[in-house]
C-alpha cells in the first residue's frame, strides 16, 4: 500500500505555505470602516454627516483656542496682541485672564500666605483615601504615596513651613507602629483616614489644635464607653450610654478644656495656626471642602436612611421615610436658602452659624436622601435567600447586614452612589446662590467686575469646566475600577 | 464662634426663645468689624481685585461708615449679595448695611421696612444699539427684541415705557450683566437695557464701541443708595450723615488730602462743626468729634470717590450728569450740618 501510495502521489507538501495577507478590503483600517462607518447607505449618510459637523465645529472653535493669548494685562491688551498675531477681526481665547487670576480660581479669597494649607489638606487627602479606596497593596499605590510624600517635602521647602514635614514624619511613624502590628499596607494607614477630617479642619480654617483634638477625643470617650458598658447592659444601651457621653463631653468638656490648652500652648505653631474665616473660602478649595466633606458624611448616613426605611420598627421607618421623601421633594436650592437667610431669623441675634458649616449640613441631608435610595435598590435587589441564609446561620441583625446583605447590596448600588457623588461635587457650585464664591460663577463673576476683565465670556467656564471634568471622570472611573474588581460571580 | 462651630444647632435651639435686637451701633462696635452687603461683582461699584481687596464706588460707602464707627476703613466684612439674597440679608440680620446699587422705591422702602439713607448715584435706565441698526431713538424700537435682566426694576420699567409709548416688545431674558453682553453681541436682541451707568461700561470694553450707540432717552428715575433695616434710626443716621459727609465734604472743597489740616480748624463754621473742631455733631449720633474727619479720609470726598471708580479718567469714563454737586447743575444737596 505504501508504494502504491508513493507512486500515486507524485508530490508531498512537507511545510506550510506562508499565510496570504487577507484581501485589502478585509483587512485593517479599510476593514474598520467599512464595518463601522460605512456599512450600508444610510450609515456611510450619517458617517459623512457627522464628519461635516465636527469640520464645521472645529473651523468654528479652533481658530479661537489657537489665536490664545497667555500673557496680557486686560482684555484690552488680549486684542491686540490677537490682533497684531492674526490680523484685524481674528478672534481668539484670552486665557491671560486665568493666568492672572488663577489663584482667585483655586483658593478664593484665601490669604496667599496661607495657599500652603489647602494644598497640603488635599496632599493629605490622598494618603487618607488610600486605604478606603484601595484594599490591596499595588506598586501603582506606593509610588502615589512616594509622590504624595515628594511634594509635601516640596511644599514645605518651598514656603518654609516645617509643619507640612512634621505632619508626614508623625504619620510614618504611627503608620510604621500600626504596621509593625500586624497590619499591612495601605490598612495600617486607616487609623489616618479617620484623623484626617480633624486635621483638615485645623489646615482649612486654623486656629487652636486642640479645638479638633478635643472634638476627637469626644468620639475616643464614646468609644471607651461603649467598651467600658457592653459588657454591663449590653450593647444597645451601652450605645446610647456611649453617644450620651461623647455628647456630655462636647457640651461640657471640650470648650473648657479647648480653651485651657490654647491657653497654655499659645499662639505659636505647631499648635495655632492663622484663622481663615469661612469668607475667605472660595473657588475650588471651597468646592472641595463642601464636596468632599458632603461625600463622606452622606454615605454612612444613607445606609443608616437605607436600612432604617426597611426596618419593621413603625416610628423608625416613619421617620426615615418622612425625611427621605421631604428632602427629596425640596430642591437644593430651597435648602441652601434656608440655611443662609431664614436660619438666622430663628437664631438669636448675634449667633454666628458658619456660613460653609450650613451649607455642608444642608448639602449632606440632601444628597444622603438620594444615597438612601440608591441602596435601597440594592437592598431591594438581593435576592430573599439571602436574607434568610443570614438569618440561617444564626447571625443577628447588625452581623447580617455588615458580613452578608450590605456587602453585596453596596456592590449592586456603587454606580449609582458614585453618580451622586458626582453629581452632588457639580451641585457645589450652587452655593453661589447664597453669596459663597464658587468657581463656576461666584469667582467669575467677580473677576469679571475689574474693568480689566470684563465683556470675557467663555474662557473661565471653559477653565473651569474642565476642571470639573477631570475630577468627576476620575470618580467615575475608579468606580469603573471598582465593579471590575468586585465581579466576583461572572468570573 | 468656637463655640457656635461645634454647638451652633444647640445653641439655637436653646435660646430661641429669643432677645430683643440690640442696637446695630453696639453690635458693630462689639464686633468691631462692619458688615456690608455688597454687589457679587459690578464694574466700578464693587469688585474684588487680584489680591481680594474690594473696591469700588459702593464699596467706598462701607469703607468711610467704617471709618467713621470704628476709626478703621478696612474693618469691613464684604458680604456679597445677589439680587435675589441682598433684601433677605438686610432683613435677618446678616449684613448691618447693605450698599449695592439698590434702587430707591417706595415699596421696598415701606412694604420690605428699609430706610434708604440717601442716593449716592443718581442712575436712570438707558437703552444700548448696533448702529447698523439704524435706530437714533428709544421710541423707534417698535417690534425690538430687548436683553432684559429679570428680576429688577429694569424689567418693570421697560414694560412701563413701550406701554406708555404703544409699541411691542420681544423680551430675551438674561440673568446677569455678562450673559447680557454676550447674547446682544451674538446677536440675540437687538437692544440692550440696564442702567446708563452699567451701559456705559458694557460699551467701554466692546472690541467695536464705535459700531454701538447708546440711545439718548433715560426712561426710568434709579435713586441709588445704601440703605438699613427699619426701626434703628441712630444706625440710620449714622448712615445718612456719613454718606452726607462726603457730598458736603466735595461742596466745602474738604478731601482725602487737606482734611487733616482744615481739622485744625478753619474759618468756615460749617466745615468746623463738620470735622468737630466746633460743636459735638458726633456725640448726637453715638459717635465722637473725629468721625467725619474719619469717614472722609477713607477714600476721599464723594467727587474723589467717584473719579477714583467711575468717574471720566477710569476706563467707564462717566461724567458727572445728575450726579454733580448742586452748584454745579446736579441733584447733589446735602442738609446743613447744624
Amino acid at each position: 500500500m505504501s508504494d502504491l501510495h508513493a507512486h500515486s502521489a507524485r508530490y508531498v507538501r512537507d511545510s506550510m505555505l506562508p499565510p496570504e495577507a487577507p484581501p485589502a478590503l478585509e483587512s485593517g483600517a479599510i476593514k474598520w470602516l467599512r464595518e463601522n462607518l460605512f456599512s450600508g447607505l444610510l450609515n456611510s449618510i450619517l458617517t459623512v454627516l457627522g464628519l461635516l459637523t465636527i469640520a464645521y465645529l472645529l473651523k468654528l472653535a479652533l481658530p479661537w483656542f489657537l489665536h490664545g493669548v497667555w500673557n496680557a494685562n486686560s482684555l484690552g491688551e488680549c486684542r491686540q496682541v490677537i490682533a497684531a498675531n492674526w490680523g484685524e477681526g481674528a478672534h481668539g481665547a484670552c486665557w491671560a485672564m486665568i493666568r492672572e487670576r488663577w489663584n482667585q480660581f483655586l483658593f478664593g479669597f484665601y490669604p496667599s500666605s496661607e495657599y500652603w494649607r489647602p494644598i497640603l489638606a488635599l496632599l493629605l487627602l490622598f494618603l487618607a483615601l488610600a486605604p478606603v479606596l484601595f484594599d490591596e497593596m499595588s506598586k501603582k499605590l506606593m509610588g502615589a504615596v512616594a509622590v504624595v510624600g515628594v511634594l509635601v517635602l516640596w511644599l514645605s521647602a518651598y514656603n518654609g513651613q516645617w509643619l507640612p514635614v512634621g505632619i508626614l514624619v508623625i504619620i510614618a511613624g504611627v503608620t510604621a507602629f500600626v504596621g509593625s502590628r500586624g497590619r499591612h499596607w495601605p490598612q495600617n494607614l486607616m487609623w489616618f483616614s479617620l484623623v484626617f477630617p480633624a486635621l483638615a479642619f485645623w489646615l482649612l480654617w486654623g486656629g487652636t489644635i486642640w479645638l479638633p483634638v478635643m472634638v476627637m477625643a469626644g468620639f475616643i470617650v464614646g468609644g471607651i464607653a461603649l467598651r467600658i458598658a457592653t459588657p454591663m447592659i449590653g450593647l444597645m444601651p451601652a450605645l446610647a450610654f456611649a453617644v450620651l457621653a461623647a455628647f456630655f463631653w462636647w457640651y461640657f468638656a471640650a470648650g473648657p478644656a479647648t480653651d485651657a490648652l490654647a491657653a497654655m500652648s499659645g499662639r505659636n505653631q505647631p499648635f495655632w495656626l492663622r484663622r481663615v474665616n469661612s469668607d475667605e473660602f472660595g473657588g475650588f478649595v471651597l468646592a472641595f471642602t463642601i464636596g468632599l466633606s458632603g461625600i463622606a458624611i452622606s454615605l454612612p448616613m444613607g445606609i443608616v436612611l437605607a436600612l432604617g426605611r426597611q426596618s419593621d420598627m413603625l416610628l423608625v421607618k416613619a421617620l426615615c421615610v418622612g425625611f427621605i421623601e421631604f428632602i427629596r421633594g425640596v430642591p437644593l436650592i430651597t435648602l441652601l436658602f434656608t440655611a443662609s437667610l431664614l436660619l438666622n431669623y430663628f437664631l438669636p441675634p448675634g449667633t454666628n452659624f458658619d456660613i460653609i458649616l450650613r451649607v455642608i449640613i444642608m448639602v449632606t441631608l440632601f444628597s444622603a436622601a438620594y444615597i438612601a435610595e440608591v441602596i435601597r435598590g440594592g437592598l431591594a435587589a438581593l435576592p430573599r435567600g439571602q436574607y434568610e441564609a443570614a438569618d440561617a446561620l444564626g447571625l443577628d441583625y447588625w452581623k447580617a447586614q455588615r458580613l452578608i446583605v450590605m456587602p453585596q447590596a453596596l456592590k449592586i448600588s456603587i454606580p449609582g452612589i458614585v453618580s451622586s457623588f458626582i453629581g452632588l461635587f457639580k451641585d457645589t457650585t450652587l452655593v453661589v446662590f447664597v453669596a459663597l464664591l464658587d468657581p463656576l460663577k461666584g469667582i467669575t463673576d467677580a473677576v469679571r467686575a475689574s474693568i480689566q476683565w470684563k465683556g470675557i465670556y467663555w474662557e473661565p467656564y471653559i477653565f473651569v469646566g474642565a476642571i470639573f471634568f477631570i475630577i468627576c471622570f476620575s470618580m467615575s472611573r475608579y468606580s469603573m475600577f471598582l465593579e471590575n474588581k468586585l465581579k466576583r460571580e461572572h468570573r | 464662634m468656637k463655640k457656635s462651630v461645634f454647638l451652633g444647632t444647640l445653641a439655637a435651639t436653646a435660646l430661641l426663645a429669643g432677645f430683643a435686637s440690640a442696637a446695630t451701633l453696639d453690635d458693630v462696635k462689639a464686633r468691631g468689624e462692619l458688615v456690608c452687603g455688597v454687589n457679587t461683582g459690578l464694574v466700578g461699584f464693587a469688585a474684588p481685585d487680584a489680591n481680594g481687596n474690594w473696591q469700588g464706588f459702593d464699596v467706598a460707602v462701607c469703607k468711610a461708615v467704617a471709618a467713621a464707627v470704628l476709626g478703621d476703613a478696612s474693618k469691613v466684612k464684604y458680604v456679597p449679595t445677589t439680587g435675589e439674597t441682598r433684601f433677605t440679608a438686610l432683613a435677618s440680620g446678616e449684613i448691618d448695611l447693605l450698599a449695592r446699587n439698590t434702587t430707591w422705591t417706595f415699596s421696598r422702602d415701606a412694604d420690605l421696612k428699609f430706610t434708604f439713607v440717601g442716593v449716592n448715584y443718581y442712575d436712570g435706565q438707558g437703552f444700548m444699539v448696533r448702529k447698523d441698526l439704524g435706530v437714533s431713538s428709544a421710541k423707534e424700537l417698535d417690534g425690538a427684541t430687548v436683553c432684559i435682566q429679570t428680576g429688577t426694576t429694569t424689567e418693570l420699567n421697560l414694560a412701563d415705557f413701550f406701554k406708555v409709548n404703544n409699541m411691542t416688545y420681544q423680551p430675551v431674558p438674561i440673568n446677569t450683566n455678562a450673559e447680557g453682553e454676550q447674547q446682544y453681541l451674538a446677536g440675540a436682541c437687538d437692544a440692550y437695557t440696564t442702567d446708563a451707568s452699567g451701559l456705559a461700561a458694557t460699551r467701554a470694553i466692546f472690541a467695536d464701541p464705535e459700531n454701538h450707540i447708546i440711545l439718548p432717552e433715560i426712561i426710568s428715575k434709579e435713586p441709588l443708595g445704601p440703605l438699613v433695616r427699619h426701626g434703628d434710626d441712630q444706625w440710620a443716621d449714622i448712615a445718612r450723615w456719613t454718606l452726607n459727609a462726603l457730598i458736603a465734604a466735595e461742596e466745602y472743597g474738604v478731601t482725602s488730602a487737606n482734611v487733616e489740616e482744615l481739622a485744625k480748624g478753619t474759618n468756615n463754621p460749617e466745615i468746623n462743626r463738620m470735622l468737630g473742631t466746633e460743636g459735638d455733631l458726633g456725640a448726637m449720633i453715638g459717635l465722637d468729634k473725629d468721625w467725619a474727619k474719619r469717614a472722609i479720609a477713607a477714600s476721599g470726598n464723594y467727587g474723589e470717590i467717584f473719579a477714583a471708580s467711575i468717574g471720566e479718567s477710569t476706563p467707564i469714563g462717566l461724567a458727572r450728569g445728575l450726579n454733580a454737586q448742586w452748584t454745579q447743575g446736579g441733584l447733589l444737596y446735602t442738609p446743613p450740618f447744624r
